[in-house]
């Protein structure tokens, strides 16, 4: 394949997958590690009622309304989820159910109730993103890559995605101590004086914010995926935590790339004429690597644990 | 035009819709509860998402065979299949690998759901107009439902509902404590599958109405919402039972009503609701019976505290203590007390005394357990025994005024 056809169709949409896999498998590690997985399952479900509101509210589809307003849907779901649990008294898992559910209905609703049929919003949309449409028209080789012309001309999301990777490597490196400490014995992290509720709460809105940026431009199925996928293959090959990130940034790139590939070319190999949807793609994947990790990873079983009933 | 729908004048469609809503609710709301108490909710998420690639596969099976593709019980039997194989999927990595039940979760959801997606758009390809019927999976869709498919979802809910009916006692015993379960002889693991087993019938029945994405709400609200209500497990199953028939019934009439209203969100606010407002008003476990019960322990602090200190001559200076004790009419509005009062806190000063001995006393070890600032001694000693312990005090002193 020549570089003409592949910088401007496929580079940057290859790019933007993985770095949105990157950035949300970064802070997925730690939330596998404390039991809070779904937390990224329910943030993808409640952006949508947070993209819907601000369509309502601005009367534009723009990125940074859309991205508050998701980013502020999810900080409510977290917040009434917290409320539900305590108010109620009910276990964490029901309560995230009560609520995620609850705003997704909401937003298919509002989404009903007004009229988008003039503007690209629907609820497709919000599954499976649009990877493949984010194209670099303006560049004509790899020579495009070092001519500005061409280079003002990369779509946004990919600068849009690229901030909130270096946010979230930032915030990981800022506070890896604390976090690592607060993951693995929080009563000890907090004798240390490390605020540990709001590093919680911290590290939540990290993830936030990196599944909004990445659902921009992919859909809610690629970030649950990354959230939990790469990481939890990468805990089934390594007994450290920096192994295991490690690991789980390698499976992210090999599933964003190796997913956009085969569904973008694969179906031609197969004699097909047409691609398949690239965000399922890299999510199925992803599923294969976990898949693999959990059958021969060195480090897949429960250590000295007795086996549950 | 509401009342209309709530009475099934809306023609053949709608009635076919509010009765499998209806159906379908109960149904949702019976399982949901053992899958609650099991403190396992969130499974069926999992179990929902994993629907999808039986759906497509057994829609591109059957165009394969030369058929139309759209026939309902194929597509759940597809959905079915796929849904027992994610099941699996799921309980194997929490048993054989370190993964937590959480991660194994959001793994086969989105991976599942990802390969669904694939073969959604493997079947955009094969022919324009045809996947129409598919998407509409995702978030349900009533209109155009026919009595066939009605009878599906009510054959399918009452199988559910049989079904439960007969396992119940063993899901129960599992959901309060596996272990003692174990011991009983009761093959854990298998009731734990037969449960999920009946979530993933229900999801199956319930994808023509409310859609894969929000089938778990139907699992989850009702059950939260009837344990609000009640401490008994089986009155729980019934009430989240008829919450969860009422928000399929109310929820396909109001969306029957008017235009732009899809059922399947509908049904779930409709639900929603009633969490709520159970949250709100439950007697017991509801926010506004914990506020009020708060406030009657504060009243109770602040008047025995006020008591004490008129016994001992103290002035009291919180306006709250103050106010309750005008109220009750143990003082007056200048704050000398009345002779009421008097009489009140003298006795409270004596309880007090009599609780320090029998604190002291090691005879009295069970009852100064008891002790907590505002217990009356009556409650926990016998009439001799306080008459005992008064023997000890002596007669009664002169309360200084």
């Amino acid at each position: 394949m020549s570089g003409s056809e592949f910088v401007p169709l496929s580079l940057t949409p290859m790019l933007i997958g993985i770095l949105a896999a990157v950035a949300c498998a970064l802070p997925g590690n730690f939330l596998v590690l404390r039991r809070q997985a779904l937390i990224g399952d329910a943030i993808s479900h409640v952006v949508l009622p947070g993209i819907v509101v601000a369509f309502l509210l601005t009367g534009v589809i723009a990125a940074w309304p859309m991205m508050l307003g998701a980013a502020g849907a999810a900080v409510v779901a977290v917040i009434l989820i917290e409320a539900i649990r305590r108010l109620g008294r009910i276990e964490p898992g029901a309560a995230m159910g009560v609520v995620f559910t609850t705003m997704f209905a909401a937003g298919v609703l509002l989404l009903e109730q007004t009229d988008t049929s003039t503007v690209h919003l629907d609820v497709e949309h919000a599954l499976y993103g649009n990877l493949e449409s984010l194209i670099w028209l303006d560049a004509t080789g790899w020579a495009s890559l070092l001519d500005p012309v061409a280079l003002a001309g990369l779509p946004v999301e990919l600068s849009r995605i690229l901030v909130t990777l270096v946010a979230v490597v930032g915030f990981i490196w800022l506070f890896w101590r604390p976090l690592k400490l607060s993951t693995f014995d929080e009563g000890f992290a907090r004798t240390l004086g490390i605020r540990t509720n709001l590093l919680g709460l911290a590290l939540v809105i990290v993830a936030a914010v990196a599944a909004v940026a990445a659902f921009d431009a992919v859909g809610s199925i690629i970030v649950i995926a990354m959230f939990i996928c790469p990481p939890a293959a990468a805990r089934m090959m390594t007994n450290t935590l920096e192994g295991q990130v490690g690991w789980s940034v390698i499976f992210a790139i090999l599933s964003a790339v190796l997913g956009y590939v085969l569904a973008g070319y694969g179906p031609m190999w197969l004699g097909a004429r047409d691609a398949v949807s690239a965000a399922g793609m890299i999510a199925t994947i992803s599923g294969l690597i976990l898949a693999l990790a959990a059958r021969f990873g060195p480090c897949r079983t429960r250590s000295g644990a007795p086996v549950q009933v | 035009m509401l009342r209309d729908a709530l009475l099934l004048q809306l023609g053949y469609n709608a009635t076919l819709v509010a009765v499998g809503a209806t159906l379908l609710g109960i149904s949702a709301g019976v399982t949901g509860t053992f899958l609650f108490l099991r403190k396992r909710a969130l499974v069926s998420d999992a179990i929902s998402h994993a629907t999808l690639p039986g759906i497509c596969l057994a829609f591109l099976l059957m165009v394969a065979l030369g058929g139309d593709g759209r026939s309902l019980p194929g597509l759940l039997a597809g959905s079915a299949l796929s849904a027992w194989i994610g099941l699996l999927c799921l309980n194997w990595l929490t048993r054989n690998t370190r993964l937590a039940e959480d991660a194994a979760i959001g793994a086969v959801l989105s991976v599942f759901f990802g390969f669904g997606i694939v073969l959604l758009t493997v079947i955009q390809t094969l022919g324009a107009g045809r996947q129409a019927g598919l998407e509409g999976f995702l978030l349900g869709s009533t209109a155009g439902m026919l009595w066939a498919d009605a009878l599906v979802i009510a054959l399918g809910g009452a199988a559910t509902l049989a079904l439960i009916l007969l396992i119940r006692r063993p899901m129960t015993l599992v959901a309060f404590d596996p272990e003692y379960a174990a011991a009983r002889g009761v093959p854990v693991h298998r009731v734990d599958l037969a449960m999920m087993g009946l979530v993933m019938a229900v999801t199956v029945v319930g994808l023509k109405i409310v859609g894969l994405i929000l089938i778990v709400a139907l699992l989850i609200i009702p059950p939260v919402t009837a344990r609000f209500w009640t401490e008994r497990s089986d009155r729980v199953v019934l009430l989240s039972g008829l919450t969860g028939g009422l928000a399929g019934y109310l929820g396909a009439a109001i969306s029957a009503s008017a235009p732009n209203l899809p059922t399947g969100p509908i049904i779930v606010l409709v639900a929603f609701a009633f969490f709520a407002l159970s949250l709100l008003v439950a007697p017991g476990r509801g926010v506004l019976a914990a506020l009020l019960r708060h406030f009657r322990f504060q009243r109770r602090v602040h008047l025995r505290q006020g008591l004490l200190a008129l016994a001992q001559g103290q002035p009291i200076f919180e306006q709250l203590t103050l106010r309750l004790l005008r109220r009750a009419d143990l003082v007056r509005a200048d704050g000398v007390a009345t002779d009421a009062g008097r009489a009140r806190a003298a006795k409270a000063l004596r309880d007090e005394t009599r609780w320090q001995i029998v604190r002291a006393d090691q005879t009295h070890e069970a009852a100064a357990a008891l002790y907590d600032g505002l217990r009356d001694i009556e409650t926990v000693l016998t009439r001799d025994q306080i008459a005992e312990i008064d023997s000890r005090i002596g007669g009664p002193q002169e309360v200084p005024a």
